[in-house]
């Protein structure tokens, strides 16, 4: 029962998630039914997994759902914002549930308001006009054939056979339509050949269409005598069968039928799409997890091997050692890519959130996203949600001002925001940036001389994006007003340490009046990473490579004093040394050299040269933690095993550099 | 049994200076002999820095310096002791460590207060048991953090 469930919840939450999203795509355009459809498929399967596996209230609530979503594809319904109000006030109940289910509940919930919304919704909508469907008659539903199918028919004509269309209509109550689906087809096969059939074949066989189907048949028999043999078959309400006309296919005017067209043409292709998929397994994520952990431990004594090797000089050794050096290098990026997922995962529930958002603050916004299938590690993206969930909130709730204020100063009264994520090296950066108020300088320097966090002074000499960071400092928030969506005491200063955490840096711009732009750029993978080995004295520390720009060795006359600290020249820049014999405190152990040996590294724009004794050299490394005692020590982001088993202490660059 | 576990517990008895301290036996992990220790800079001197247990990094604190003991040079008998105090993962440095006693409860005593003796939190009680005096140690105190770090000088 067990793993039923998780898939029960794995796809449950994909399908919210696919209605959320298309929700969302028709509320931009109403008119466009093709949507509806996905909605309605989606929530069908939703209600049929749910009623299987025993979870009542999921499942009746679906269904309501899926009357008023039928009545909006019948257009019974016009789809306006009060209808997709309450169908989102029903998500949020079904997504409340399976939730529940998740945490290891029943799934049960009190659902009557949605419900009765919903009934309300329904019932109102089919007293409404319906001119385009006349009681008691059904629809014939035109048929959009594609070239191929017509010189199937023209062929058959040119063979004596006549194609005939095959209109069919179950009684309502029938039980088993996918089963009086079969045997139909059964009857036509015998008969002739079916070309053509509207809903898709594929959809007839999951009983994913009302009680009336169409078919296109190319026979040799008569119409009558069709007719006469489908008739036989139980449950058929009745049957209109009729030559059929090329002319029919022209798809004939109007906006209704057309999307009809498109409906089964589009379902036609997801059926197609959906084949290869099956060539996908879901895993559990701690197996993932449990196999990273192998593999880690598999790499220090990969580390280990390789000194033994090289130490030994024994020549099979030696290259048995490369051997498996290279085939769990190919391994190491295989496991690394499995854990890779698309930030969309995160990503997609933004749409309804700044829907929401622009609800509750009465403030028009438009949401962007782009770069949503970019990848990241899955232990970062399990952290990254709530740090952008609280900086998208913060730039509607602070950056985004109301519609009136807008206009008076000439924008456009939708703000836009947009969400962007991509890859560059072997970092993904995202970014949030919104066209709104932008960050005030004074304001913000005038709060932090206020709080205590600079004096006065320092605010007038710190640079604009100094200034900005001052707001990610904790016990620092801007909005003048407490409102319910940000600034509940959690700040950014959580966001900064979050991503600072994660082992990556968020960086502000803004401009007064004009917007603001918050990037974060985050590493790709946490678990395993390139160093290079120096030698601080005695002791031996590792440098991301990430971080490193170069490594040189510069004599000491070539050094520069500027305001009593040592600078060197760097292809033209000026930049400092950091002594980290001194910062670092290591026992002096060795004699000074005349020339010293420089890492070079850098922090976006900013550089500093880190003089170290000696360069062992580049390593794969698997990143450990401190633990919880000694996490924050300065400089140092973590900790590895190398080959000796002795522990290296990985240096944080972006400490180094202010 | 019940009965007994509420009137004795099982404690693990180790040596600093000519001293007996206890720490309850289901507080620590491993009794580990000395192993390499990588230093890390901006930590206290009591804290000698990290060791790789088994491949996880353990940071390790010198007892006899956190208790204010001159240092010891180390021996074949010095041990790391590996406990676990909430959630966290420390090895902790002694004289020796060979011992394992199940302790009175009614022989455990407030820890005697001296005039003129520095007040040290981290002892729970004392214990005599048949001449022998046993310090029983509260972990907590002994690793209180706040002593452990002294990040915000280093930023200054």
């Amino acid at each position: 029962m067990n793993q039923y469930i998780e898939v029960f919840i794995d796809e449950s939450k994909e399908h919210l998630q696919a209605i959320n999203d298309h929700l969302l795509t028709l509320e931009k355009n109403p008119r466009d039914l093709t949507i509806v459809n996905e909605i309605f498929r989606s929530a069908h399967t939703l209600k049929g997994m749910s009623a299987t596996m025993g979870y009542q209230d999921l499942s009746d609530l679906t269904h309501k759902m899926e009357n008023v979503l039928d009545a909006v594809r019948n257009e019974q319904l016009l789809v306006d914002e009060g209808v997709l109000d309450i169908v989102f006030h029903a998500v949020d109940d079904l997504e409340a549930m399976v939730l529940d289910i998740v945490d290891g509940g029943d799934g049960e919930r009190n659902v009557e308001e949605a419900v009765r919304m919903l009934e309300a919704v329904e019932s109102g909508g089919q007293q409404s006009p319906k001119t385009t469907t006349s009681a008691g008659n059904e629809r014939k539903p035109e048929l959009f054939l594609d070239d191929y199918t017509k010189n199937v028919i023209k062929m058959a004509e040119e063979s004596g056979s006549h194609p005939l269309l095959v209109h069919t209509h179950l009684r309502n109550d029938c039980l088993l339509k996918a089963a009086r689906v079969y045997m139909i087809f059964e009857v036509l096969e015998q008969a002739g050949e079916v070309v053509h059939a509207a809903p898709p074949v594929e959809s007839l066989e999951n009983e994913e269409f009302e009680s009336s189907f169409t078919v296109l048949l190319i026979t040799q028999e008569s119409a009558e005598g069709i007719k006469t043999a489908i008739e036989k078959v139980s449950e058929v309400d009745y049957v209109h069968v009729e030559p059929f006309k090329e002319k029919e296919t022209q798809p004939p005017e109007g906006p209704q039928v057309q999307s009809q067209a498109e409906i089964s043409d589009e379902s036609a292709q997801k059926t197609k799409k959906s084949t290869p998929r099956g060539r996908t397994i879901r895993v559990n994520i701690e197996r993932l997890d449990a196999l990273m952990n192998l593999f880690e431990e598999l790499v220090i004594d990969r580390g280990r091997l390789e000194q033994i090797s090289s130490d030994l000089a024994h020549q099979d050794l030696q290259e048995t050692v490369e051997h498996m050096t290279r085939t769990s290098s190919d391994l190491q990026s295989i496991i690394l890519n499995m854990r890779m997922v698309p930030v969309e995962q995160v990503f997609n529930r933004f749409p309804r959130m700044v829907r929401q958002l622009s609800k509750d603050l009465h403030k028009r916004l438009e949401l962007t996203i782009s770069g949503a299938e970019t990848e990241l590690d899955r232990t970062v993206i399990d952290e990254i949600g709530d740090p952008l969930v609280h900086l998208i909130r913060n730039a509607v709730d602070h950056g985004i001002e109301s519609p009136e204020v807008r206009e008076s100063k000439g924008k456009p009264a939708v703000g836009q925001i947009e969400l962007k994520a991509y890859h560059s090296g072997n970092h993904v950066f995202i970014e949030i940036t919104d066209d709104g108020a932008g960050i005030d300088r004074t304001k913000v320097a005038g709060k932090a001389v206020k709080n205590q966090l600079v004096t006065q002074e320092q605010a007038e000499t710190m640079s604009d994006s100094q200034v900005f960071d001052l707001i990610m400092e904790s016990g620092f928030s801007t909005a003048d007003q407490i409102s319910d969506i940000s600034g509940r005491g959690v700040g950014l200063d959580v966001v900064k340490s979050t991503i600072e955490s994660l082992g990556g840096i968020i960086t502000i711009e803004s401009e007064y009046g004009e917007g603001s732009r918050f990037s974060i750029q985050l590493p790709l993978t946490l678990s395993i990473i390139s160093v290079m080995l120096v030698e601080v004295q005695k002791e031996t520390y590792a440098i991301p490579l990430s971080s490193i720009i170069e490594t040189a060795v510069v004599k000491k006359e070539d050094l520069m004093n500027a305001h009593n600290r040592k600078v060197m020249d760097f292809r033209g820049r000026v930049i400092p040394l950091i002594f980290l014999t001194e910062l670092l405190q290591v026992p002096v152990e060795l004699e000074e050299k005349d020339d010293y040996s420089v890492v070079i590294v850098r922090r976006g724009e900013k550089m500093a040269a880190l003089v170290v004794h000696s360069f062992i050299g580049q390593q794969e490394v698997v990143l450990k933690s401190l633990g919880d005692y000694l996490s924050g020590a300065f400089a140092i982001s973590g900790a590895t095993i190398l080959g000796d088993g002795q522990v290296a202490l990985i240096l944080d660059s972006n400490a180094l550099i202010k | 049994m019940t009965e007994q576990k509420e009137h004795t517990q099982k404690v693990i008895v180790f040596q600093i200076q000519d001293e007996e301290y206890t720490l309850p036996v289901q507080t620590v992990g491993s009794i580990e002999r000395m192993v390499p220790i990588t230093r890390v800079p901006g930590a206290q001197p009591f804290v000698k820095g990290v060791i790789n247990l088994r491949g996880v990094v353990t940071p390790v604190i010198d007892l006899r310096e956190r208790f204010g003991f001159e240092p010891f040079p180390e021996t074949e008998q010095t041990r790391i002791i590996t406990v676990t105090v909430a959630d966290m993962n420390v090895g902790l440095i002694v004289d020796a460590a060979n011992d394992v006693l199940d302790l009175e409860n009614d022989a455990v005593e407030p820890p005697p207060e001296v005039v003129g003796t520095v007040e040290a939190d981290y002892i729970q009680g004392v214990a005599n048991v048949e001449g022998r005096l046993f310090i029983l140690l509260n972990l907590e105190k002994v690793l209180a953090e706040e002593d452990v770090l002294h990040l915000e000088r280093m930023h200054g």
